[in-house]
């Protein structure tokens, strides 16, 4: 059982995003840039997968500011094989190109299953993980919650709003979309991603032609005004308790 | 065979079979399990580990901190010292049977004084044990729960017949005028007295009997020892001798086993932990002083060490066996020791403090935590705070940049230690940058250093969680990570001094960073650098404050660095009284935050430890103010002070807030509007 | 060439979904400026009812059994070869779990250019797009000659997508739908609430503000002395101290309350999409930078466990006297 795992950095929102000179895209020079949050959970299914069925864990990623930190944390939770994609990546690639890269790479993996997350915060042009399925010929579905795997085919668990479920089943080779996997992502002490930096490789391949189209083309990137933030209640607890009570006695509540 | 040959032969072969057992299991214990443990760090400074033999063996220091059981134990230990040699004329006595059935020892046989300080001891030695019987059966303390109590019981008894059949021997050798020393010997001839009466065979039979009864229970004793809590006996020595002289507050290295740290098998300990897993008595004073332990918790550092030591036994065994079974098969962590046990603790030292023979609780603690972490076994809260310190360099999550924040309106502003040279580098630590209700008091502390005209500065971004909690969380990894990057930063600074508001950052500091070059520079408390300011005149206070006060002495700065008295000295140099609670010093009793806790999921808790110790101060009368020196205390006893209702009766400040009220500054910090702010009330 | 705005309707278990009026009432913004339709694309298996409500000029309406249930490979199937053969200004459907599904792959499909995540048009048929956790936004104008736009809502009201009036209803004959992988095998219910939280009018919610599972119980207090009911955000659902029929947020329930009390909540967007219909939301949040004070009416910045005492008092007070 091939599993192949296709992730990605984005922006850390913890940090100040700036827009850049031109006024249409991310200011990249002080980006920091962290693992996809859906993509750390597509890595934790695919490890409970290998360990639930057996398998091989195949996990790549587009070049960027620590991502051989990134793909070693993933060997040291358990991946068997770590890919670097080199190519033109530091002005940041749409989704569209990036599934196009990843489709280049992981055709010649042969993959039984591809997991990736759902979505990412920073996708203007759609998911990597359904444009990747389309450039593969393969199914999708969005939005897993849990995967079982039975001969060639997988049983999903898909979210639907208001805590409702879809199972479906899908054909194997397919790409999911991971919303959550079965638990949340395993700690990995640092002391065994340095072990893993010192004992494993990142295998690179080159990506020579990034093609964006499939994109919008944006006019202006902005950050939103202030607008109306909320009305601030100041003091201690006490304060804001009987201003809130005020609050409740006008609207009824109370 | 007359009946002295047949005696002889019997305490023959009685003493080879005990000391075949005896020297067999010590084998087994001392040299067999031993040599599976992992090194340790060469025993040197022979001067101060012969000063450690006199005062904690001899003198039995720890162990006076229960003044009656204290007392008690130091005339049974000197008791058995002095006695030994009684017992080992019983046995010389009973070999010679044959040769002479009331055989006199050459030399210390006729040595007088030596009788009189045995005769003595013997009585001393079974008040003594009849105390601690009255507390063991009557008293029952709590700290026996989980302890072999019958062990205890029995052994206590055992000593008791020892004594009473040395005493009636004695007597009746007295009476039959065999004995050349009996005028030293008053005890023993009152004794004597008591069989006066009876016929000269008839004492020659009691005598006997006592004898084999005296010979008997010595012998079992003796069987029995090893491996049990009275193996003290034979290991406490070596233990306290051949301890680790490191600074306390430095962890030992992490040895690794396949690329990996932490302990996952009772053989990978070291030999000085394996020592002490075995020198444990079972008293239990560590567990009546653990603070997870009173509050409910599922640690007892005295039951973590007894299941150490049966693991160890077992284990030795079954591998010297060289059998599959269960044994075996039972994982150290997680089965012989509950992980909820393992994340139970503080680290704040109070049990290694209590501790007697020195016992080291907190390092085996690491050792296994460094493997659940290994293993990715900690708990989701745990897990994101490790996850912000390693990407954020804080537990907080936020962005190292906002870091100083703190600091942005105040003027004149302060020096960036990374650009200029500083005398002082104050290493401010993640609580009081970071959180909301700390940062007041970081304000106020800048205030202050300013106004004592200090040359100081600090690393604003530059600045990383010291790594201590880190470390004792068992995150080593994390913890060198930590490490070199503030080492990097400070090696490129020019200053003096590091001053901390931290006690964590400060043990870390002061004890387990190395510094290039130089060597390491001189790590102050606030508190320290207050007290020297004050003593060297620098500093002097306008006003004189009148509070009665109480002070909590925080265990990082207190217990691991021996900080007592500076902050005390700063407090009375405000003109503050302090009024100390019962358990202040050296036994303060902790918040709960350290070791990592404060970044975990609390867990089953009766009683917090901070609300106990915020009821314990409200008994002190007219005590308003509960004065504290590190923020984390601030954290948790501000809360505890309102989880117990006590929020008109007392107010948690830290030591800064008196001093700065003493200072008497004024208009010295810009608000949140730009405004020049009064800060006084 | 085709100027009509194409919308995707999502139903669900023989519900609209709110985020189809939405799409209309976008649809509806542009269709000014094309001067095309507002065309609905129903697919289904006898579910024409449900187009009645929609504000469309029309709706096409697909039936086949294989429709009965949303399946990516067969709504893909049948949407690219309407899209393909009528070659529409633009296509909206919905950035949801059946929305995102499938744009990407028409959009590969196609070759037709996708813009993700916009919150709302302009008469002039620019998109207003939003990334990065509602951070940052985008503007660009819509691709030609045919667009595929995945929608948020917050831009437009449900109700103006809707109307009394039923659109045109046009059935559409499909050809058979073969080769499909994806097969639809059966719901699993969210355990059963006590309480449907998208009923209720008052409703305190806490996030990981809330720190442990005992402290709910102080919610639950507060709860009671405003005759509201207790509900959370997705991080305290995960760890199992409240049921999914209590979670807010795009994955759980939308809510409408009078008051929406949120402590210990930062406001991340999956979760503010659960609640932007509410009346008056309060904030409560240690981090005076949490984006759910954007949102918030009021807010305070203090700890929730330290206001919920004091607010509980205070409460208990004003009712007993």
């Amino acid at each position: 059982m091939k599993i192949v795992v296709p992730i990605k950095l984005v922006p850390d929102l913890v940090e100040e995003l700036t827009i850049n000179d031109s006024g249409t895209a991310l200011d990249m020079t002080w980006l920091r840039l962290i693992i996809n949050e859906f993509d750390d959970h597509a890595i934790e299914q695919a490890i409970l997968l290998k360990e639930k069925s057996g398998g091989d864990v195949i996990v790549l990623a587009p070049d960027g500011e620590g991502v051989d930190d990134m793909l070693f944390t993933a060997t040291a939770k358990g991946a068997d094989q770590v890919i670097k994609l080199i190519g033109n990546f530091e002005d940041g690639v749409n989704s569209h190109a990036l599934a196009r890269a990843f489709s280049d790479v992981i055709k010649d993996l042969q993959p039984d299953i591809v997991l990736t997350g759902v979505q990412a915060h920073d996708d203007q042009d759609g998911s990597v993980g359904p444009l990747l399925a389309e450039f593969l010929g393969m199914p999708y579905i969005g939005y897993i919650s849990g995967v079982d795997l039975e001969n060639g085919k997988a049983l999903t668990k898909k979210e639907y709003p208001g805590g409702l479920i879809g199972e479906m089943e899908i054909i194997l080779p397919a790409v999911l979309g991971i919303q959550a996997a079965e638990q949340p992502p395993r700690y990995v002490a640092i002391s065994k991603v340095r072990q893993a930096s010192k004992t494993s490789a990142i295998d690179e391949r080159e990506v020579t032609d990034l093609n964006q189209s499939g994109g919008p083309i944006i006019d202006r990137m902005f950050q939103p005004e202030a607008g109306e933030k909320a009305t601030m209640i100041d003091g201690d607890e006490e304060e804001i308790a009987a201003k809130l009570i005020e609050i409740f006695e006008e609207l009824g509540v109370l | 065979m007359s009946y002295e040959m047949l005696k002889s032969l019997v305490v023959l072969l009685g003493l080879l079979l005990t000391f075949g057992i005896f020297g067999l299991r010590c084998y087994q214990l001392l040299w067999v399990n031993l040599r599976r443990s992992q090194s340790d760090s060469p025993s040197k400074n022979w001067d101060e580990r012969i000063k450690g033999l006199i005062v904690y063996v001899a003198d039995q220091k720890r162990l006076f901190r229960f003044l009656v059981p204290g007392t008690n134990h130091f005339f049974i230990f000197w008791g058995f010292v002095i006695l030994s040699l009684t017992i080992f004329e019983a046995f010389i006595v009973g070999l010679a049977a044959f040769i002479d059935p009331h055989y006199v020892i050459p030399v210390i046989g006729h040595f007088g004084p030596l009788a009189f300080l045995q005769d003595l001891m013997a009585v001393l030695v079974i008040i003594a044990v009849l105390g601690d019987l009255y507390i063991r059966v009557v008293v029952n303390p709590e700290r026996y729960k989980g302890s072999h109590k019958s062990q205890g019981v029995i052994v206590l008894l055992f000593i008791f017949t020892i004594m009473v059949s040395l005493l009636v021997m004695n007597g009746i050798r007295i009476n039959l005028e065999v004995d050349p020393l009996a005028a030293w010997r008053p005890i023993s001839a009152a004794v004597g007295h008591l069989f006066a009466g009876m016929s000269t065979n008839t004492q020659i039979v009691i005598a006997e009997i006592a004898y084999w009864i005296h010979l008997g229970v010595v012998l079992i004793f003796l069987t029995e020892l090893p491996g049990g809590k009275h193996f003290h006996v034979v290991t406490s020595v070596p233990s306290v001798f051949l301890r680790d002289l490191q600074p306390i507050g430095r962890l030992p290295q992490a040895p690794e086993f396949n690329g990996d740290i932490g302990v996952s098998k009772v053989e990978q300990f070291r030999w000085r932990q394996m020592l002490d897993f075995y020198t444990c008595t079972e008293c239990g004073r560590c567990q009546d002083v653990c603070p997870a332990y009173t509050s409910g918790l599922p640690l007892s550092p005295k039951l973590l060490i007894m299941n150490l030591r049966d693991n160890l036994k077992d284990r030795g065994a079954a591998l010297s066996a060289q059998k599959t079974n269960g044994v075996l098969a039972k994982e150290l962590v997680g089965e012989v020791i509950a992980e909820e046990v393992l994340w139970s603790c503080t680290t704040c030292y109070a049990c290694d403090q209590e501790c007697p023979l020195l016992v080291e609780h907190i390092n085996p603690i690491v050792d296994m935590r460094r493997h659940l972490v290994i293993e990715g076994r900690v708990d989701s809260e745990l897990q994101n705070a490790l996850a912000n310190l390693s990407r954020y360099g804080n537990s907080f999550g936020k962005s190292a940049r906002s870091r100083a924040r703190w600091s942005r309106k105040l003027k004149p502003k302060i020096k960036d230690a990374r650009e200029e040279p500083v005398e002082y580098l104050w290493f401010v630590g993640d609580y009081a940058s970071f959180s909301p209700s700390l940062t007041e008091v970081t304000k106020l502390t800048s205030q202050v250093f300013q106004q004592a005209g200090l040359d100081f500065g600090i690393l604003y971004d530059g600045e990383n969680n010291s790594g201590n909690d880190v470390r004792r969380v068992g995150e080593e990894g994390l913890y060198e990570m930590l490490v070199e990057t503030n080492t990097a930063v400070l090696n490129e600074c020019d200053f003096k001094t590091i001053v901390t508001t931290d006690p964590h950052s400060y043990n870390t500091l002061k004890n387990e960073f190395s510094f290039n070059g130089a060597g390491a520079p001189t790590i102050l408390h606030y508190s320290e650098l207050l007290d020297n300011l004050i003593s060297s005149g620098e500093l002097h206070f306008k006003k004189k404050l009148d509070y009665k006060v109480t002070y909590h002495d925080p265990c990082y700065l207190g217990r691991y660095n021996d900080v007592y008295d500076a902050p005390r000295r700063v407090i009375e140099a405000t003109g503050c009284k302090i009024v100390e609670m019962p358990r202040h010093g050296d036994k303060a009793l902790c918040c709960g935050a350290g070791g990592g806790r404060i970044w975990m999921e609390e867990g089953e808790i009766k009683e917090r430890p901070s609300e106990s110790r915020i009821r314990e101060a409200v008994e002190l009368d007219g005590v308003k103010d509960f004065v504290v020196a590190c923020p984390k205390d601030i954290t948790m006893y501000r809360d505890a002070v309102k989880t117990t209702g006590h929020e008109d009766r007392i107010e948690v400040k830290d030591l800064i807030e008196i001093v700065y009220e003493a200072m008497d500054i004024k208009n010295n910090a810009i608000n949140d509007e730009g405004e020049e702010q009064n800060l006084e009330e | 060439m085709n100027q009509d705005i194409y919308v995707v309707i999502e139903h669900l278990q023989g519900q609209v979904a709110d985020i189809s009026f939405v799409m209309v009432a976008a649809a509806k913004t542009l269709a000014q400026e094309t001067g095309g339709q507002v065309v609905g694309l129903l697919l289904g298996h006898n579910a024409q009812e449900m187009a009645k409500t929609l504000s469309a000029d029309r709706v096409n309406y697909l039936d086949h059994p294989a429709l009965a249930e949303f399946t990516s490979d067969a709504y893909i199937n049948v949407l690219s070869k309407i899209i393909s053969a009528e070659a529409p200004r633009a296509v909206l459907l919905g950035n949801t779990s059946i929305g995102a599904d499938i744009a990407s792959a028409l959009s590969v499909r196609l070759g037709l250019p996708l813009v993700n995540s916009c919150v709302s048009f302009s008469a002039d048929g620019k998109f207003t797009a939003q990334i990065c956790g509602g951070k940052i936004m985008t503007e660009g104008s819509l691709p030609e000659p045919t667009a595929l736009a995945t929608m948020i809502p917050g831009g437009y009201k449900p109700e103006d997508g809707q109307s009394a009036q039923p659109p045109h209803i046009t059935p559409v004959a499909i050809d058979e739908i073969d080769d499909l992988r994806v097969k639809f095998v059966n719901y699993i219910e969210p355990e059963a609430g006590d309480v449907n939280i998208s009923e209720e009018s008052i409703l305190i919610s806490i996030g990981r503000g809330i720190q442990t599972e005992d402290n709910i119980e102080l919610a639950e207090e507060l709860a009671e002395l405003l005759e509201g009911t207790v509900c959370a955000s997705r991080p305290v659902v995960d760890q199992g101290w409240l049921p999914t029929s209590r979670m807010v947020g795009k994955s759980g329930q939308r809510v409408k309350p009078k008051l929406y009390l949120a402590m210990g909540i930062s406001g991340a967007p999956e979760h503010i999409e659960g609640i932007t219909d509410s009346e008056v939301i309060i904030a409560i949040n240690t981090d005076a930078t949490a984006p759910i004070f954007d949102i918030a009416k009021y807010g305070a910045n203090i700890d929730m466990l330290d206001l919920l005492e004091e607010l509980i008092d205070q409460a208990e007070e004003s009712k007993g006297g």
